[in-house]
């Protein structure tokens, strides 16, 4: 298309300036959430965290891709031996091999953070949506009862929880230890997801685009699902992938106080809880995961605010 | 327009106060808020019916009324001899059908998260017996040809459209259902006043091609007059003059319609001097506490003793044509605009 003609079109159609631009560019349909993608692709951060997300999930899941060794094989000769070309991050109390401890600890880790993010979002999310939706005294019932939640302090309340419910289980698996933990954190989590859920719907329940569904006659459900929910679901998203970090580093401080996972899983957590006495003699079986975990948390938190940044411009 | 028949829509002493609370646990209602307090008025079949008014007068509460957006307090809205507000469930969404809505802000009455198509074919998800599923598709490529967009920009999504667009979306999705009457409220206040005429013909031209009905909510005076068959002046929550548009724009009778008429500015410097501008003392008082009697006394250069005891009722007065809610109703040259 010459210049000219283009000029010509947009007097022409004064009233579609946007027809003119956009056809230039590309004719398929531009949605919100592409518009995001457009934001994060630009961005190194993401791509960083992304990376090393890519990193821990494969960790997780395929361990044996990162190491060969037994992370539970102990040869006590070697305990506390530091790192060398053998084991590259030496070995831990026991001589287990610190580096395949690490490497197998990252499951326990990214398994309860998601798991109990994905409680804690649908918990949060659905009595969120309830209380903005319908308010009145549903919503001061829930908002009541999650300020009560808030209220405990977050080791504290772990503490009375686990406490009382750990010594119950004589002979525990690795699944119920962890699902009790995923339990404790969502328990005391979910009231902070509940308030930005609900926010986030009353802010959008008062659109115009609300008032107008209700005129055309949609009933709560559709209301809920086509309007409320894509719009409140940027903060919720944002949230929850910070969460993960910050739940992966609450395991890991119930975990050091002895008090959630414990072995047979094998976690960040419990390793750092297990050497912290041993610092000054052989700080290598404590600072390895504790580096790990770091790296993950930092990973989450990146990429929740590389999100973030994307879904709302108006934060740069 | 012809001779007025069976009005179409019927609206008999409408009341929405909304309660003032006070306490935390038990809430004691210390007030209320009378955004519309007793309004009556019908519309008929093709007409245009103007609601002019200040902010706050309750021209938007009266709008949401009318859509059963709001419960009223009391009083009743007719639609075709049917009470929306009585009407619940699955008869309130079979006359939803006849009544539609178009918003004030393009840029918020769109959810921004769904397509043209999906919004435009959102009465008929709604609505599922209207068009089969085959053809919702043909059927919102028409509406959007039908208000001016190309129907190729199905799959586009709100924010890739200007503000005049938008509104002609919205437009489209309020025609979907083909109802017969359409509430317009302020559809063009939030436009550059180039788009707004192109707005308001959109408008006119759709009401003759569909016989569409209009009750058009503006305070801007000259839009409305362009538009209306019929101008109900607004204050406080009441209806202070109805009438056709010659009789409010050339002889308005109510003191407030005639201040709100010389208000107006007038580009023609000629006779701009014969020209009378009264300008009103005060703000509005609170919708909370009304003043007693007639509710624009407090404003009035023309209140008397009576005006604060008797609440005067839109009627029609002595050398006048249409009702007026005025004691002292009278024409007022000076004031008209030709």
């Amino acid at each position: 298309m010459s210049e000219p003609t283009v000029t010509q079109d947009l007097i022409q159609h004064t009233e579609q300036p946007t027809e003119a631009l956009a056809g230039v560019r590309s004719n398929r349909p531009r949605s919100l959430w592409r518009d995001t993608w457009d934001i994060l692709k630009r961005r190194p951060i993401f791509w960083i965290s992304l990376a090393l997300l890519v990193m821990f999930l494969l960790m997780a899941a395929f361990p044996s891709l990162f190491t060969h060794k037994d992370p539970s094989y102990a040869q006590l000769a070697k305990g506390m031996d530091p790192p060398s070309s053998e084991a590259w991050f030496g070995y831990d109390l026991q001589g287990r091999d610190v580096f395949a401890r690490t490497v197998y600890g990252a499951r326990a880790s990214i398994v309860v953070g998601v798991s109990a993010t994905l409680l804690t979002v649908l918990l949060g999310g659905v009595t969120g949506v309830l209380a903005a939706y319908y308010s009145r005294w549903l919503d001061a019932i829930i908002s009541r009862v999650g300020e009560m939640f808030l209220g405990v302090p977050y080791v504290l309340g772990g503490i009375i929880i686990l406490g009382t419910i750990a010594p119950a289980q004589t002979s525990p698996n690795e699944v119920m230890i962890m699902a009790v933990v995923v339990l404790v954190l969502a328990v005391l989590g979910w009231p902070i997801l509940m308030r930005i859920a609900r926010s986030a719907v009353i802010q959008a329940k008062h659109q115009d685009y609300v008032q107008a569904a209700r005129a055309l006659g949609a009933g709560p459900i559709r209301i809920i699902f086509k309007h409320l929910l894509p719009n409140s679901l940027a903060p919720i998203l944002v949230y929850s992938t910070i969460t993960i970090g910050s739940y992966i580093g609450a395991e890991a401080t119930l975990s050091l106080l002895g008090i959630g996972l414990r072995p047979p899983v094998i976690s960040w957590g419990i390793a750092i809880a297990d050497h912290t006495r041993y610092i000054r003699t052989g700080a290598h079986a404590m600072l390895f995961p504790a580096l790990f975990l770091s790296l993950c948390v930092l990973t989450f938190v990146m990429l929740g605010e590389a999100v973030r940044d994307a879904l709302d411009p108006k934060l740069r | 327009m012809t001779a007025p028949a069976e009005p179409i829509l019927e609206v008999r002493d409408l009341v929405k106060h909304f309660p003032l609370t006070q306490g935390i646990v038990v809430k004691r209602q210390v007030g209320a808020i009378k955004a519309v307090d007793g309004v009556s008025l019908d519309l008929h079949r093709g007409e245009t019916l103007g609601v002019v008014g200040e902010s706050g007068c309750g021209k938007s509460t009266l709008a949401k009324l009318l859509m059963a957006l709001e419960q009223p307090t009391s009083g009743s809205v007719r639609i075709k001899g049917k009470d929306i507000t009585k009407t619940r469930g699955a008869e309130l969404k079979r006359m939803r059908r006849n009544i539609q809505m178009v918003m004030q802000d393009p840029y918020t009455s769109l959810n921004p998260r769904m397509t043209v198509g999906d919004i435009v074919g959102e009465p008929f998800e709604i609505h599922k017996d209207v068009v089969p599923k085959g053809g919702r598709r043909r059927k919102v490529q028409e509406l959007l040809d039908v208000v001016g967009l190309n129907p190729d920009h199905i799959n586009r999504y709100p924010h890739q459209f200007s503000g005049g667009q938008r509104q002609r979306i919205g437009i489209a999705r309020g025609l979907a259902l083909q109802p017969e009457i359409i509430i317009c409220d302020e559809p063009v206040s939030a436009l550059d006043v180039s788009i707004q005429a192109q707005v308001m013909n959109l408008l006119e031209r759709l009401q003759s091609e569909f016989n569409l009905a209009y009750i058009f909510i503006a305070h801007d005076l000259s839009v409305v007059r362009h538009i209306s068959d019929r101008v109900a002046v607004m204050y406080l929550g009441k209806i202070v003059e109805l009438g056709r548009d010659a009789d409010i724009y050339e002889r308005p009778t109510h003191p407030y319609t005639q201040a709100l008429l010389s208000a107006v500015p007038v580009p023609n410097p000629e006779g701009r001097e014969q020209r009378e501008r009264i300008i009103l003392q005060g703000d509005p008082p609170s919708p909370a506490n009304p003043p007693s009697g007639c509710r624009f006394r407090t404003r009035c250069w023309k209140a008397q003793d009576i005006c604060a005891e008797q609440v005067p009722l839109l009627q029609i007065r002595e050398g006048s044509s249409h009702p007026s809610a005025c004691h002292f109703a009278e024409v007022n040259d000076a004031v008209g605009t030709h």
